[in-house]
């Protein structure tokens, strides 16, 4: 009898313990998968703000996965608009799925706080490609354009399709619907495809697989930003090879769309505070993000705008009507 | 040379005591997480990663904190299925079909023991393989591509039919059921929404862990509530100390599912559940004497000790190349990053002490398991002797909580209730509710990688045809159903004889 209710006890005492942990303070939805660049946002935050005392406790990080975000978003305007305790990881990727229609609502269901960094895109192929330059392997495209398989990590018509597709375009290339594109789950997954020959050309953030940069595993043909990035300045922009396209893919967040004025500042002023800590830019750096703030009412806007440019540019190749 | 020298290294880091109590703690946490229906190896670590923060842990201690509740969830997950017919996470739904029938049979402190050997060798070759030919593995395992991953899974659901005891129809008609609920919600490749009635609840698709907590656990305790209305009663509780010769007849079966359940676990993009899925079927097809599905010892130590080596198994992909093999791997590569640790082909050179420590705490890991696991068999079988007034509720509690705390949402609360009231009629039929599970869980990568493979074809399906990986195991398939022909006709002989 002593033993059963010792061992109820355990129980008992083993899952108050286990769900009392994450009814704590404050939560960041990742919308994707964990491992990815969401949940790394959510994650590196997460640990900052508690560290930084800017929040009670620990920040629990959910990863809600599903349609490039549209679940969690779903989730979020359904359940949760008023939560004010709820913040969710977001960036170009997602902006891009609601330019062309394919969340459940548009921007202003959800109220934007800010962005605190920008991971930079790029071309790379395996160490032994026979592409050595951006102008070969859009080259090559050009004379045939199903001759290469390209792949990412989003859907075709995603923010790593369209980033290619706007170098294509750049190149000159008319039939962007006839090069093939493969999604797989994240940077790294498509990289290793890569490695095996499945795939030819990975579209890609830096951050993601700078773990193969690193190592030589792959060769990379451009990154798509003004200027050369801070942790790898020897890799060659597509600007410098006279292909005038960046593609940055900013990291920030939103909360619910019924979240009070102030709790909406509340936050705005936290994740200031955290951008300008000495924490936020050293992690930002080392992980191949290079930081940038946007907060408030400027990232409202900077965001209503960006969703007009990425409606034009799906349009122009074909993504939407 | 080198290996052993690092390997010792390793040792000495794993041997701190910091380390060590980890360790301990570790295994402890992870066995009664993995136990606890719906909570799984994923939740448990990643619920414990704030508070490596908060304890301040280095990257190696957190790293060996995580393996171990990874590896104790592994061993924890076959105490619910044997006792209660419930698995406690995913890979442990194959241990349901020949544990529960021990258990039935006033065997589970057997059932216990022989499942905490297989858990115990499974997860001890997979670590030697992962000291021994981690790099080598990895650099294989990149070569799969989509095609041979759809055929991995082709392999999975041709074997499915001849997994339950009941009528190899009524299985396939259940993974069919599985795979048709596996395509609700949105299309991961395109974002489109199907089969959600415009119900943004559905977008998410079920989440194999809800249906499974429901058709199991939910449908337990309807059968419950009907038993008791007509009088019946639990399980025997039997006795409380395994018989050591009942160990001895897992032991082939655990050394073959192990090697099966490494190769799984190894490839990124297959798992834990296709190996103890694919390890059972194996032991079924080779030894089976018309006993598995009713207690058969094979039958629990073949799965447990695929589970466990594929869990190993994915730790290469993840060491060596920085790709998640499972969503656990993939959850303690977050975390890596969050420690300014780049995983990737680099981080054997350099953080030699952080992969080697780790190796090493997962030897002492599954020391301790079993030396944990062994003694709480008694205590675990006690369970039994619970009167279920106080069982039953416990259950449905533990239930709605670890839905709760996974989802967040008091939707998936009527989902769970509904895969509930699902299983109780399957049950009724007749219908074995693993296949439904598997069609759940297996369905969506397998349609994901038969897209990757045509969108690289450009739509052309002759690409399934064209890879010699793909091709080898479209053979062994073949060649694996006619030998389940081959023994099933010669099985048929001497039966109508010795029945009756």
């Amino acid at each position: 009898m002593i033993w059963k209710l010792n061992g109820l006890k355990v129980a008992g005492i083993g899952a108050a313990m286990l769900f009392a942990l994450p009814a704590l303070g404050a939560e960041c939805i990742a919308p994707a998968d964990p491992g990815g660049g969401w949940d790394f946002t959510c994650r590196e935050v997460g640990r900052l703000l508690s560290e930084e005392k800017l929040v009670d406790g620990n920040v629990q990080v959910t990863n809600m996965p599903g349609g490039v975000g549209a679940v969690a978003w779903a989730n979020v305007a359904s359940k949760r608009a008023d939560d004010p305790e709820l913040i969710v990881a977001t960036s170009t990727v997602g902006v891009t799925q609601i330019a062309q229609g394919k969340y459940p609502s548009d921007i202003g269901t959800m109220r934007w706080l800010a962005m605190l960094g920008a991971d930079v895109g790029i071309i790379a192929v395996a160490k032994d490609s026979p592409y050595e330059s951006l102008d070969q392997l859009l080259e090559a495209l050009k004379a045939d354009p199903a001759s290469v398989v390209t792949s990412g990590s989003t859907g075709a018509g995603g923010w790593d399709h369209i980033r290619l597709m706007m170098l294509a375009q750049a190149a000159g290339i008319e039939d962007l619907t006839g090069i093939r594109w493969v999604q797989f789950d994240g940077g790294g997954p498509a990289v290793t495809q890569m490695m095996g020959g499945q795939v030819q050309v990975v579209s890609a953030d830096l951050g993601e697989i700078k773990g193969f940069v690193e190592s030589g595993d792959i060769r990379v043909l451009a990154v798509l930003s003004d200027q050369p990035v801070s942790a790898f300045p020897d890799l060659p922009t597509a600007k410098s090879q006279g292909y005038d396209v960046t593609g940055y893919n900013w990291r920030g967040f939103y909360t619910g769309g019924d979240v009070s004025d102030e709790d909406y500042q509340a936050w705005v002023d936290k994740l200031q505070k955290l951008y300008e800590s000495d924490g936020w830019q050293e992690t930002a750096r080392s992980s191949g993000l290079e930081p940038i703030w946007r907060g408030g009412q400027e990232f409202a806007d900077y965001v209503a705008q960006q969703e007009k440019e990425m409606a034009d540019i799906s349009r122009r190749i074909g993504v939407i009507q | 040379m080198d290996i052993l020298n690092s390997l010792w290294a390793g040792f000495a880091v794993a041997a701190l005591p910091i380390n060590l109590a980890l360790i301990v703690g570790g295994c402890f946490a992870g066995t009664l997480i993995g136990a606890l229906p719906g909570l799984g190896p994923v939740n448990g670590v990643a619920i414990l990663i704030p508070l490596t923060f908060a304890f301040g842990l280095d990257a190696t201690s957190s790293m060996i904190l995580l393996s171990a509740v990874y590896y104790g969830c592994m061993y924890g997950g076959r105490i619910s299925a044997i006792l209660l017919n419930i698995p406690g996470d995913e890979p442990a739904i194959m241990t349901t079909l020949d544990g529960f029938p021990m258990a039935r049979k006033g065997q589970a402190a057997d059932a216990l023991a022989i499942s905490g050997v297989a858990s115990f060798i499974g997860a001890t070759l997979a670590t030697i393989g992962l000291t021994l030919f981690a790099p080598l593995l990895a650099k294989a395992a990149i070569y799969f591509g989509p095609a041979d991953y759809f055929a991995l899974y082709v392999m999975a659901f041709a074997t499915i039919g001849g997994i339950t005891g009941s009528d190899p129809r009524k299985t396939l008609l259940a993974a069919l059921l599985g795979l048709m609920l596996g395509t609700v919600g949105l299309d991961p490749s395109t974002g489109v929404a199907r089969y959600t009635f415009g119900s943004f609840n559905l977008y998410d698709g079920f989440d194999p862990i809800v249906a499974l907590v429901g058709l199991f656990a939910i449908s337990e305790i309807l059968f419950f509530l009907e038993a008791r209305a007509h009088g019946g009663g639990l399980v025997p509780k039997g006795s409380v100390f395994p018989r050591f010769s009942r160990i001895r007849e897992g032991l082939g079966a655990s050394f073959r599912g192990s090697i099966i359940g490494f190769i799984a676990g190894i490839l990124p993009g297959a798992g834990a559940s296709l190996g103890a899925v694919m390890s059972y079927s194996f032991e079924k097809r080779i030894s089976d004497k018309g006993t598995f599905g009713k207690g058969d010892p094979r039958g629990v130590a073949a799965p447990e000790a695929g589970n466990n080596a594929a869990s190993g198994g994915a730790l290469i992909p993840m060491l060596t190349l920085g790709v998640p093999g499972s969503g656990t791997t993939a959850v303690m590569l977050a975390m890596l990053i969050s420690l300014n640790i780049q995983p990737g082909p680099l981080l054997f050179q350099r953080s030699p002490d952080l992969v080697w420590g780790l190796v090493a705490a997962l030897y002492l890991a599954n020391f301790v398991l079993l030396v944990l696991n062994l003694p709480l068999i008694g205590l675990f079988t006690r369970v039994l002797g619970l009167p279920a007034w106080g069982l039953m509720p416990l259950v449905v509690a533990i239930s709605y909580l670890g839905v709760y705390a996974i989802t967040h949402a008091a939707f998936d609360l009527m989902v769970m209730v509904g895969f509930g009231i699902l299983g109780f009629v399957l049950r009724k039929l007749d219908f074995s509710l693993v296949p439904v599970v598997l069609g759940l869980l297996l369905g969506m990568d397998m349609e994901n990688n038969l897209r990757r493979a045509l969108s690289i074809s450009g739509g052309d399906f002759l690409i399934l045809l064209q890879s010699p990986i793909a091709l080898a195991i479209y053979a062994l398939t073949a060649a694996f159903l006619a030998l389940s022909l081959w023994l099933s006709r010669r099985r048929m002989m001497p039966i109508p004889e010795t029945e009756d």
